[in-house]
């Protein structure tokens, strides 16, 4: 617990995932060209709106009109037709112009070599995040540096799901046998809110993922933590466990579910679902599909002395 | 000669005694355009009301954060069904029931093209619809797994793979809509070729009225769009049952082709479900301003531009699965183009009201708000057309917010705007305007209460189809305020329904022509006989009865 | 009052007489459109795949130029065109004869096809589920031969109620139907051997 509030648990959590709070550049270029289009349909709505109420007003029948009176039969006029369809064409121009340049800057963006990568697997109902450079696999908080941008390979063990922390930027989606990319420069310390935004199954709801932006310091520290394999321990490995979770530096090499090594650096359990507490660590492991039913997690109905000895050694891992 | 008289007395068809089997086979049985056209709208309206349910036990249990009214299986069934229902069972057949009641009747034939199809149409579309709901049941399948589908309505793959959707639920989902989109292109292909081969003498196309013009289109666009999801549904069916590799991703197949397959036909098809709503406005909105549509040649001419342009703008659905920045920006420039179009509708039917006597009863209060809730759907479209923003609104609440402006703001109020329009003509008998208003302003007020926190709700970084949200994540308030609203919307509902039942049972009689109409509808008996006109009517002009009701200012004089 | 009195000058659109298009011609037309929708998507889905597939056989391997059965195919086309003036004549003879051929062909094609399935599954081992290649080409090829099997439904009707008497003179425009669609069946076949045999190979 110690290590975890050296690691940023005093980070400021960004839950509300206000769009219009945007904290990273693709985020921010998002927002701008949001408030030109807000403006510019605001004020066609205001135009056109008060155009059609007046008109419903002030052409509306009162008591005392002479019913058998028909008003004047107007057919058209090609001028008005003209006019009505120009302006909205110079208008749609305009929008595919700054569209044309917002969608270059953000999608041709050639990251720097010395930029961080990082792979962002989606699973039902959870995210693998991996970093080829350091060596680590974690899961479900994807830990980054302020400094310098972070580049993302975007992939899908399964179905499709959709990375989305909308203060730091729009969705790309994770499709399986493809790769997409996004980056992230987020400029402040803090914790980001964001959930898979592709409907991906029963638990679509809990895939909720979190980026944690750190002092490039702080993230040093992080990733050396991380890299550290872990202790053995006999009992947990004798339980199917290991046939889904890897811990690294130990037998444990299952590839289905998320990896273990450092489970108690992290936030939550299940992908968000449930905060990463002693009580419902205990309660997950014995009985994942209350905590987030449909859960690919079985309930390996442990014995209560199997159970403390594997929420013992899960403790241990930090 | 050939023309109609305007008859003072004409045989009515005879009310006779019919026992419960003989009348019920006069319906079964029946060719006629008229009974098929309000088979389609009652079957439409029923599951309207199951699909609303459905909509709204899934407010109940979005009120609150970490609520427990439905486990996250049943709502992921539930916004599957209550989509694919609205789009498919209530949508489709609201289009199909409209043309076929009222395309003959406006352009002065005695029946639909194809009377049999016809029939056949609307039969195969109901038993598709039943075969989708029969998954409650048999949706287990052998595997016991699932009951109704839970892949959504756009049922993307490879969700919809054996591998991650077992039992039988998708491949009801699959036969139903395809049986019934059989018969959506069946009413479709009979709806085209009776607008082009039945109109009576004299009416060429110019002088068509703008509903048959906006259904002619609409019906074009069903043919085109439909056949891809059909195609799509096939491929998926030889995957799930074949072993075929379509969507297999495993095998190198790719998950995005169904994407594109699906809207290929899923944004032509929205466009399919609000063009009734134009075709409504077009008459409902002259009527009651009496003044001809304003710019018909452009009205028409927007239609057929929507009609090509919305062909073309599918991937403005895909922006976020990483296409190439040109694709982007291709399709959110075609996707903006569809807004001109759709402005010139509104400004048109604007300027129609404009220097009018606007009578404000109920239908043309439906079309009031439908002009300003389609125009927010329309402003926020654009919004999601521009790419860059919508890789933040993708997927959101606010998406869901902008396409219940267009779908219940546009569509639904534009329906309940034409149903107090004709129901005198089907039934000969006045909706009560005082439960008129109260449904109107009921469904406003719900409407607006339900569907503008969920834009907010998408701005907070709420995504779509979550069962569950935090307490903490800033959605609480919207979220209940969305679902109060719901109240208001099922009474108003609630409250048409009973309009419609007691004014059926004892409501004030409409006589032929109660609106002081201009179309031929208007000219024969409420309801009309089995042969619609006795002699088959003359027309000069767009406006017929207009000409008849002044014979020194008639419409043919100013048109060519 | 009465509509015809407002319209006394109108007397002249009746004078002159009021036609509208055939009901079935433009129905078939359109059924045409929607029926060729849905072949572009499996085309389109054909082409999209080639060349994806991860494993063997592949088409170049194990496809060869159906062009016997092709010259069959189109030839029926114009079989039909002869039968059908042949009826519009009133030379039953020639229709039954140009008829007869005209199946005879179609059956050939999907004889053809037949052995072509038969050649590439139990001696390829190509079927709908090795790759890409096998589901898109049984698709194609099979979505393409139902219609040519509805095609030969009705047109051996049209046999079965010639030869037991029935007076299919009077059912010329429903013949010709049926001679429209054959062709566009035809014209499929251009654009499924183009796209499969010869650009996907």
């Amino acid at each position: 617990m110690a290590l975890l509030q050296g690691l940023g648990a005093a980070l400021p959590e960004h839950r509300v995932a206000n769009i219009f709070k945007p904290l990273a550049t693709p985020a921010q270029s998002e927002y701008h060209i949001a408030l030109l289009v807000l403006a510019i349909t605001g004020a066609i709505f205001v135009v056109v709106a008060g155009l059609i109420v007046y008109t419903i007003w002030r052409f509306r029948r009162r008591p005392g009109d002479d019913a058998k009176q028909e008003p004047p039969q107007v057919y058209g006029s090609n001028q008005i037709e003209v006019a009505w369809t120009v302006i909205p064409i110079l208008i749609v121009f305009v929008l595919i112009g700054v569209s044309a340049r917002v969608i270059a800057s953000v999608q041709n963006a050639s990251p720097p070599p010395q930029m961080l990568k990082v792979t962002l697997i989606g699973h039902q109902w959870w995210w693998e995040v991996r970093y080829p450079d350091y060596g680590i696999v974690t899961a479900n908080e994807i830990h980054v540096p302020t400094a310098s941008a972070t580049y993302l390979e975007l992939q899908s063990a399964d179905v499709i799901h959709s990375f989305w922390v909308p203060q730091l930027a729009g969705k790309t989606d994770l499709i399986p046998n493809r790769t997409n990319y996004s980056w992230i420069d987020p400029r402040e310390p803090g914790v980001y809110f964001g959930n898979c935004a592709e409907y991906c199954g029963t638990q679509h709801a809990n895939m909720l993922l979190r980026v944690v932006a750190q002092a490039p310091e702080d993230f040093k520290r992080w990733a050396a933590e991380q890299q550290k394999p872990a202790a053995e321990n006999a009992a947990f490995q004798s339980l199917s466990c290991v046939s889904c979770h890897t811990i690294k530096g130990t037998p444990a090499k299952g590839k289905f579910g998320p990896d273990l090594t450092h489970l108690m650096s992290r936030r939550t359990l299940a992908a968000g679902a449930i905060a990463n507490t002693a009580e419902n660590l205990r309660q997950w492991v014995k009985d994942p599909q209350a905590a987030k039913p449909g859960s690919l997690m079985p309930s390996l109905q442990l014995t209560d002395q199997e159970l403390g000895q594997v929420v013992n050694y899960l403790e241990s891992l930090q | 000669m050939a023309s109609i008289d305007y008859p003072l007395e004409r045989p009515r068809p005879k009310e006779g005694e019919f026992s419960f089997s003989e009348t019920l086979y006069r319906w079964v049985a029946t060719v006629d355009h008229k009974r098929l056209g309000l088979m389609y709208i009652v079957t439409a309206l029923l599951f309207l009301v199951i699909a609303g349910l459905m909509a709204s036990v899934m407010r109940l249990q979005l009120a609150f954060p970490n609520n427990h009214v439905v486990g996250p299986e049943t709502f992921n069934r539930l916004f599957t069904m209550h989509g694919t229902t609205m789009v498919f069972l209530v949508g489709m057949p609201f289009v199909a029931g409209l043309s076929n009641y009222l395309v003959p009747l406006m352009i002065g034939a005695r029946d639909m093209a194809f009377p049999r199809l016809n029939a056949f149409g609307y039969w195969i579309f109901l038993f598709g619809g039943l075969l989708l709901y029969f998954s409650y049941i048999g949706g287990g399948g052998l595997s016991g797994h699932g009951s109704a589908p839970d892949v959504g309505w756009f049922a993307y793959a490879p969700l919809t793979s054996k591998a991650f959707s077992r039992g039988a639920s998708t491949d009801f989902w699959i036969l139903g809509i395809l049986v019934a989109g059989i018969g959506s292109v069946a009413s479709a292909l009979n709806v085209i070729v009776t607008t082009i081969c039945m109109r009576c003498p004299g009416m060429t196309l110019t002088r068509m009225p703008m509903f048959v013009w906006v259904m002619l289109i609409d019906s074009w666009l069903i043919i085109i769009a439909l056949p891809p999801l059909t195609a799509a549904q096939v491929m998926l069916l030889i995957d799930r049952f074949l072993g075929g590799n379509f969507f297999n991703t495993q095998a190198g197949g790719s998950a995005v082709l169904w994407q594109h397959f699906f809207w290929i036909f899923g944004h032509p098809e929205v466009y399919i479900l609000i063009f009734p709503a134009f075709a409504i406005l077009s008459e409902v909105i002259p009527i009651f301003s009496r003044k001809p549509l304003f710019g018909r040649a452009a009205m028409v001419g927007a239609v057929v531009a929507i009609g090509f342009i919305s062909l073309g703008v599918w991937a403005h659905h895909m922006f976020a699965v990483g296409m190439t920045s040109w694709s982007n920006t291709f399709f959110a420039a075609s996707s903006m183009l569809v807004g001109i179009p759709t402005g010139i509708k509104i400004f048109n039917w604007t300027a129609t009201m404009y220097g009018g006597k606007l009578r404000l009863d109920t239908p043309m209060l439906f079309c009031c708000a439908f002009l300003l809730q389609f125009l927010v759907a329309g402003l926020t479209g654009i919004m999601l057309a521009v790419s860059p923003f919508d890789w933040q609104l993708h997927d959101s609440y606010f998406v869901v917010g902008h396409f219940h402006f267009t779908l219940i703001g546009g569509l639904v109020f534009g329906l309940f705007a034409g149903m107090y329009y004709w129901f005198p003509k089907a039934t000969g008998k006045l909706l009560c305007e005082k439960l008129g208003r109260w449904n109107f302003w009921l469904f406003v007020i719900g409407f607006e209460t339900t569907f503008i926190p969920m834009h907010f709700l998408g701005i907070l970084g709420m995504p779509r189809r979550i069962y569950t949200y935090a307490p903490d994540r800033g959605w609480d308030f919207w979220n209940l305020v969305s679902s109060l609203g719901v109240i208001a919307q099922a009474a108003a509902i609630a409250l048409f329904i009973w309009n419609v039942i007691d004014s059926i049972r004892s409501g004030e009689k409409a006589g032929d022509d109660p609106w002081d109409g201009w179309t031929l509808e208007w000219a024969t008996s409420s309801p009309p006989p089995e042969y619609n006109f006795e002699k088959l009517p003359v027309v000069r002009s767009s406006r017929p009865l207009w000409d008849l009701k002044h014979p020194h200012d008639p419409d043919w004089k100013f048109e060519q | 009052m009465a509509l015809a009195q407002t319209y006394k000058g109108d007397a002249l659109t009746l004078e002159q007489g009021w036609h509208m298009p055939d009901r079935g011609t433009v129905g078939i037309a359109f059924l045409i459109v929607t029926e060729s929708a849905l072949f572009t998507i499996f085309v389109v889905a054909y082409l999209v795949y080639i060349g994806k597939s991860l494993n063997g056989p592949m088409p170049k391997d194990v496809l060869d130029l159906p062009i016997v059965a092709t010259i069959c195919l189109l030839s029926s086309s114009i079989t039909v065109v002869f039968a059908e003036h042949a009826l519009k004549k009133g030379h039953l003879g020639a229709f039954k004869l140009w008829w007869i051929a005209t199946i005879a062909l179609g059956l050939e094609f999907l004889t053809a096809t037949g052995i072509e399935w038969h050649k590439l599954i139990y001696k390829d081992h190509l079927t709908i589920r090795t790759n890409l290649f096998g589901t898109t080409y049984y698709s194609l090829v099979g979505l393409h031969a139902s219609h040519v099997i509805v095609g030969m439904v009705f047109l051996l009707l049209v046999m079965g109620v010639t030869f037991a008497g029935f007076p299919i003179q009077t059912q010329f425009r429903r013949v010709r139907f049926l001679s429209w669609y054959w062709h566009f069946v035809d014209a499929v076949w251009v654009v499924v051997f183009t796209v499969v045999y010869v650009v996907g190979r």
